[in-house]
C-alpha cells in the first residue's frame, strides 16, 4: 500500500543508480593523451615555457601519465645561463611555484621541436625508429588536449624563430587524424598573439577549440619578475591555472565555465571559443574529460574454474651466465703511461718565416752573399 | 645621289628590323615551346600511380558473410518415411545495411548456408548415447573435425537423457550444439512441418555461436557511431581492444608492504600452464608477448574506508576510477614496439589495510573481488591476512595461489579481447570454457569480427589516403606507397572472395595482411604534407623571377603585330 508518489519515486531512484554505470560509457572515451608544444626560444621568451610547464603540472596531477603526455619545449630554460636560479622555471613572481620539479618529462627539447615533426607527431608518420614515448598512439576512444603557445600572427604560429605553421596546415593535419581515427573528441588551445585565427580554418567534427586572443589583438604577459629579469606567464595561462588549480579528478565543473576564464578586464585581449564543430553540448563536457584522466572501470564478475596444476617449468636449464661487455676499458686508459711524442718538422709557419727572413736578408744585401753561405 | 643613299639606308634599316623582329619572334618562341613545359616537368611532384578506380569500388563495401550450417537428425526425431526424404537444402540470406560515414556505405550479406539435412552415422549415435552432454560433445568431437567457421546442430529425441529436464539446447566446447526436440513437434507432422518448428530454434542457435548483426554493428563501431545503439552494444564496442597486429601483456604484482608480506608467485609456469594455450589459439589472430614485473611500495591512489559491518577495509565501486592513474605512472612498457599494452595487476594490500574488499554498488561483495578497465587491463585484489596469524615473525613468506588469480586474469583477458560474454537465451545451457578459456565457436566468432573489422579498417584508411592524396596535390607519392597500396586492394578483394566462400583461415590472413599493407602506405613517413602556398605567395615567388624577362618579350610582341597591322594598312591603302 505504498503511495504511488512514493513508488515512483522509488522506481526513478532505481534508474538513476543503474544508470550510474551506464555514465560511465556517456562521453564515449577510454583514455587521455596530451600534446603541449612550447614554439619560441630564447631567454626572453621565459614566459612561454612557464605557460606550457605550468600546463604539463595540472594535467599530471589530474592523472595524464607521463606516457600519454608528448612535451615539445624549444629551449630550455631551467638550465639556461642567464636562468639565476638554475634547474627552476617559475610561473608566479617571488618565486612561488617551480613548475619545473624533479619529475618533468621532455619528449622533443631544443631544435627538434620543428613544425615537421609536429605534425609528424599528429598525424603519426613517424619514423619506425621512433621509441614509443615520443609517439601519439591515441585510438578511436582517445580525448586529446593540445596546448600551442608561443608568437603568433594571423593565420600562422611561429615555431623557433625561423619557421611556421599555418592554420590550413593545422586543419588539415586534424582531418587527416580524423580519417584514421586518432582522436575521439580534441580540445585545441592557443595561447598567442591572435590566437582565433588558428581554429578559423577547422573543419573535422569533434573538435573545441579556445584561444587567447581574437585577430588583430595581442596577448599579453602578466607578471615581470624582478629577479629574474623576464616576464613568467601570459595573461591567459595564468588565470586558467588559477581556475585549473581549483580542479581535483572528481570535480564535475564543465566547459562552459573554462570558456568564462580571463574575461577583458583581467586579459586586455578578449579571449574566444569555437565550438561549432563539436557533438555534444558544452555545457555537459567535464573539464576532467580532457585535462585529467578518469578512467571507465567495470566490476569482473565471471572468474574461470582453473584445476589443472601448474607444469614446473624447468628450473634445471643452464641458465646463462652474462658477462658485461666493456664498452669503455677504462682502466686500460688511466694506467696508460704517456707516449712518448715523436719528434715533427718544423710547423710550416716557422718555415716560412725563415723563408721570408732569408728572402729579405738576401733583397737587401744582394744575392752575392749567398756563395758565402752555402 | 642622296637618293641613293637613302634607300640604302633604309634599305639597311628595314634588314635590321627584320633581324631584331627574328630575334624576338624566336626568344618568344623559345620561351613557349621549350621554356614553359620545362619549368612545368621540374615543378612537378612525382606520384605514382594509384589503382583509384578499384579503390572506389572498395569503397562501396559489400561483404558477404557465409557460414556452413549442417543439422544432423538423430534416430527417434524423424519417422523411417520422413528420413527417406530427408535431405533437403535451405540457405538462409539476410541482408543488413550498416551505415557509414559520408565515405562509405556498407552492406554485409550475412547468409548461413545449410547443408544438406542427413540422419546420424551409426558412429555417432554411439556418442550420442553417452550419459553426459559433456562426453557426448568429446566423443563427436572424435569423429569428425569441423573446419573453422561451420557448425553441426544435432537434433536428438525427446527420449534421450543427455540434457536435463529445462534444458533444450546445448552448446558445446567446440562447433557442435545438441536440440531436443518435444513430442509434440513431432508426431503427427510432415517433414516441412518439422523444419519449419524446428526453425527459430536453430535460429536461436546461430545467433549465439555465430555471427549477428550486433557482432557485425561492434566491429564497425568506429565508423557508425553516430548511430544511438543500446548500452550494451556500446559498452562492448568501447571494453575491447581495436584489431592490433600484436598485443603487449604485462602481469605486475604489487607489494605495498614487503616489510610485512614476501610475496612469491610462480608467475612462469602459471603463464606456461594457464595463459599460453589461450594466446596459442587466438595466434591467427594476433602475436603476443608476454612479460610480468614485481613492484615495491606502490600503494593504491584511494585510502579504502573500514566497514564494521564486514569487518573488513572496503573499496566501492565509485572510487575504483581512481585507483589506475598513480599506478599507471610506475608501470614501464616496453619502448620498443607500438603495439597496445594489457596490463594486469596483482594487489596485496598492506597489513594496516587488509583484508580489503571490491563492493559493487549495491554494497555487496565482488566475488571476484576484482576490476577492470576498458582498453587498459584489470586490477585483482588478492588477501593474504587469512594465511597467517597475529604473532607471526614479520617478514611473512607468502605462496601465491596461482590457479585463483589466473581464472580471474583469464576472465579478464577473454573480455578485454572481445570474447563478448552473452547470457544465453532461455532454455539454454552453454558448456563453460576448456582448459585453454576459449570455446572453438567463441574463437570462430572473434575471427568473423576481427576480419570484417580488418576489412573495414583496411578499406576506410585507403579509400581516405586516396582522397588525400587527391586532394592535397603538393604530396609526392613514391613508389613504394604506391605499391603497398595495391597490395592492400590486392589482399582486401581476395579476403572478401574468401569471406563469401567461407573459408574464414584464409580470409582473416588476408585481412591482416591488407591491414599491415594500408597502415604502412597511410603512415609512411615521406607523405608528410608540409608545402602549402598560398596564392599570394606563390605570385610574390614568381613575378620577380618570370616579369623582368617577360615584359621586353611581350612589348616587343605587340611591337611587331602593329607594325604588321600597318603594314597591312598601308598596303590595303597602296592597292586602292
Amino acid at each position: 500500500n505504498i503511495n504511488p508518489c512514493v513508488q515512483i519515486i522509488i522506481h526513478l531512484l532505481s534508474v538513476i543508480s543503474q544508470n550510474s554505470a551506464g555514465q560511465f560509457f556517456s562521453s564515449g572515451h577510454t583514455n587521455n593523451w596530451a600534446v603541449l608544444v612550447c614554439t619560441s626560444r630564447f631567454w626572453f621568451n621565459y614566459r612561454h615555457v612557464a605557460n606550457t610547464l605550468s600546463v604539463y603540472r595540472s594535467v599530471k596531477r589530474l592523472g595524464i601519465p607521463d606516457s600519454h603526455i608528448v612535451l615539445m619545449l624549444a629551449d630550455d630554460m631551467a638550465c639556461n645561463h642567464r636562468n639565476p636560479k638554475p634547474a627552476t622555471v617559475f610561473s608566479h613572481k617571488n618565486m612561488e611555484l617551480n613548475v619545473y620539479g624533479d619529475d618533468v618529462e621532455v619528449d622533443y627539447r631544443g631544435y627538434e621541436v620543428t613544425v615537421e615533426n609536429f605534425l609528424r607527431v599528429l598525424t603519426g608518420r613517424l619514423p619506425p625508429s621512433t621509441p614509443r614515448s615520443k609517439r601519439l598512439l591515441s585510438d578511436d576512444r582517445s580525448n586529446i588536449l593540445i596546448y600551442l603557445t608561443g608568437h603568433g600572427g594571423n593565420g600562422f604560429l611561429k615555431f623557433q624563430d625561423s619557421e611556421e605553421i599555418s592554420n590550413v596546415e593545422l586543419a588539415d593535419a586534424f582531418e587527416q587524424m580524423w580519417q584514421k581515427r586518432r582522436y575521439n573528441e580534441l580540445l585545441f588551445i592557443i595561447d598567442t598573439c591572435q590566437g582565433a585565427s588558428m581554429y578559423e580554418r577547422f573543419y573535422s567534427p569533434n573538435i573545441m577549440a579556445l584561444a587567447s586572443s581574437q585577430v588583430g589583438e595581442d596577448s599579453l604577459s602578466h607578471q615581470p619578475d624582478l629577479a629574474i629579469g623576464v616576464h613568467l606567464m601570459d595573461r591567459y595561462t595564468f588565470y586558467m591555472l588559477e581556475f585549473l588549480e581549483d580542479i581535483h579528478p572528481a570535480s564535475k565543473t564543465n566547459m562552459n565555465d573554462l570558456f568564462k576564464v580571463c574575461p577583458k578586464s583581467q586579459c586586455v585581449s578578449t579571449p574566444g571559443h569555437r565550438t561549432d564543430l563539436f557533438l555534444r553540448d558544452p555545457g555537459s563536457v567535464l573539464i576532467t574529460d580532457f585535462f585529467g584522466s578518469v578512467r571507465k572501470v567495470e566490476l569482473t564478475m565471471d572468474a574461470i574454474n582453473l584445476t589443472d596444476p601448474i607444469n614446473p617449468v624447468n628450473g634445471e636449464e643452464q641458465k646463462e651466465v652474462y658477462s658485461y661487455a666493456d664498452q669503455l676499458p677504462v682502466s686500460e686508459i688511466i694506467h696508460q703511461k704517456p707516449k712518448q711524442k715523436d719528434w715533427h718538422p718544423p710547423d710550416g709557419f716557422i718555415l716560412g718565416l725563415w723563408t721570408l727572413i732569408l728572402l729579405v736578408f738576401f733583397k737587401t744585401y744582394g744575392i752575392k752573399h749567398l756563395k758565402h753561405i752555402f | 645621289m642622296q637618293h641613293d643613299r637613302h634607300k640604302c639606308l633604309t634599305q639597311s634599316v628595314v634588314t635590321s628590323l627584320d633581324i631584331s623582329r627574328l630575334a624576338a619572334l624566336s626568344i618568344a618562341a623559345v620561351v613557349i615551346i621549350v621554356g614553359v613545359p620545362l619549368w612545368w616537368r621540374t615543378t612537378e611532384t612525382y606520384r605514382a600511380w594509384l589503382p583509384v578506380s578499384q579503390i572506389k569500388d572498395l569503397a562501396k563495401l559489400q561483404l558477404h558473410l557465409s557460414a556452413d550450417v549442417e543439422v544432423v537428425f538423430a534416430r527417434g526425431t524423424v519417422t523411417p518415411e520422413q528420413q527417406k526424404k530427408v535431405p533437403l537444402t535451405q540457405t538462409q540470406d539476410e541482408e543488413h545495411t550498416v551505415d557509414g560515414d559520408l565515405l562509405m556505405q556498407f552492406m554485409i550479406l550475412r547468409s548461413q548456408n545449410m547443408k544438406p539435412y542427413r540422419t546420424a552415422t551409426i558412429m555417432e549415435e554411439d556418442a550420442l548415447k553417452k550419459p553426459t552432454a559433456a562426453e557426448a560433445d568429446l566423443s563427436l568431437h572424435m569423429l569428425s573435425e569441423s573446419p573453422c567457421g561451420s557448425l553441426v546442430v544435432y537434433v536428438i529425441p525427446e527420449s534421450s537423457s543427455l540434457l536435463p529436464e529445462d534444458v533444450n539446447v546445448y552448446i558445446g566446447q567446440r562447433r557442435t550444439a545438441l536440440v531436443r526436440i518435444s513430442a509434440q513437434m513431432r508426431v503427427g507432422k510432415t517433414l516441412e512441418q518439422l523444419l519449419a518448428q524446428l526453425e527459430p530454434q536453430i535460429k536461436q542457435v546461430l545467433q549465439v555461436m555465430s555471427f549477428s548483426h550486433t557482432d557485425i554493428t561492434v566491429a564497425l563501431s568506429d565508423r557508425v557511431r553516430f548511430r544511438p545503439g543500446n548500452k550494451e552494444s556500446i559498452a562492448d564496442s568501447m571494453r575491447a581492444f581495436k584489431s592490433s597486429p600484436g598485443y603487449e601483456i604485462t602481469f605486475s604484482l604489487l607489494n605495498p608492504d614487503p616489510k610485512s608480506h614476501q610475496l612469491h608467485w610462480d608467475i612462469e609456469g602459471a603463464v606456461q600452464t594457464y595463459i599460453q594455450p589461450l594466446l596459442t589459439k587466438l595466434s591467427p589472430l594476433a602475436n603476443f608477448s608476454m612479460d610480468s614485473q614485481t613492484l615495491y611500495y606502490t600503494m593504491l591512489g584511494v585510502t579504502p574506508r573500514f566497514d564494521s559491518s564486514f569487518e573488513a577495509y572496503t573499496l566501492n565501486a565509485d572510487s575504483l576510477a581512481h585507483v589506475i592513474n598513480p599506478v599507471e605512472a610506475r608501470l614501464g612498457s616496453n619502448a620498443a614496439s607500438s603495439n597496445p599494452v594489457l596490463n594486469f595487476l596483482l594487489y596485496v594490500p598492506d597489513i594496516r589495510h587488509s583484508p580489503l574488499y571490491i563492493h559493487d554498488h549495491r554494497k555487496q561483495e565482488v566475488p571476484s573481488n576484482a576490476f577492470h578497465s576498458p582498453r587498459w587491463g584489470g586490477i585483482m585484489v588478492y588477501n593474504v591476512n587469512g594465511f597467517y596469524g597475529s604473532e607471526t615473525e614479520f617478514p611473512v613468506h607468502v605462496n601465491i595461489n596461482m590457479a585463483k588469480v589466473m581464472g580471474v586474469f583469464l576472465a579478464q583477458l577473454r573480455l578485454l579481447l572481445g570474447v563478448q560474454s552473452l547470457s544465453p537465451p532461455p532454455g539454454f545451457l552453454v558448456a563453460p570454457c576448456g582448459s585453454t578459456g576459449l570455446a572453438d565457436w567463441e574463437l570462430d566468432r572473434l575471427m568473423w569480427s576481427r576480419s570484417v573489422e580488418n576489412i573495414a579498417t583496411a578499406t576506410t584508411t585507403i579509400t581516405s589516403l586516396a582522397q588525400l592524396l587527391d586532394q592535397i596535390g603538393n604530396i609526392v607519392i613514391n613508389d613504394n606507397i604506391a605499391q603497398q597500396v595495391s597490395s592492400a586492394v590486392t589482399s582486401l578483394q581476395l579476403a572478401m572472395a574468401e569471406l563469401e566462400v567461407g573459408n574464414l583461415g584464409f580470409a582473416l590472413q588476408y585481412s591482416k595482411e591488407a591491414i599491415l599493407a594500408s597502415e604502412k602506405a597511410f603512415f609512411d613517413p615521406s607523405l608528410l604534407h608540409l608545402l602549402y602556398f598560398p596564392d599570394d605567395q606563390k605570385f610574390a615567388i614568381y613575378i620577380p623571377l618570370f616579369l623582368p624577362m617577360c615584359v621586353p618579350i611581350l612589348l616587343s610582341m605587340l611591337k611587331i603585330v602593329s607594325e604588321a597591322r600597318q603594314r597591312r594598312r598601308e598596303k590595303q591603302a597602296k592597292k586602292e
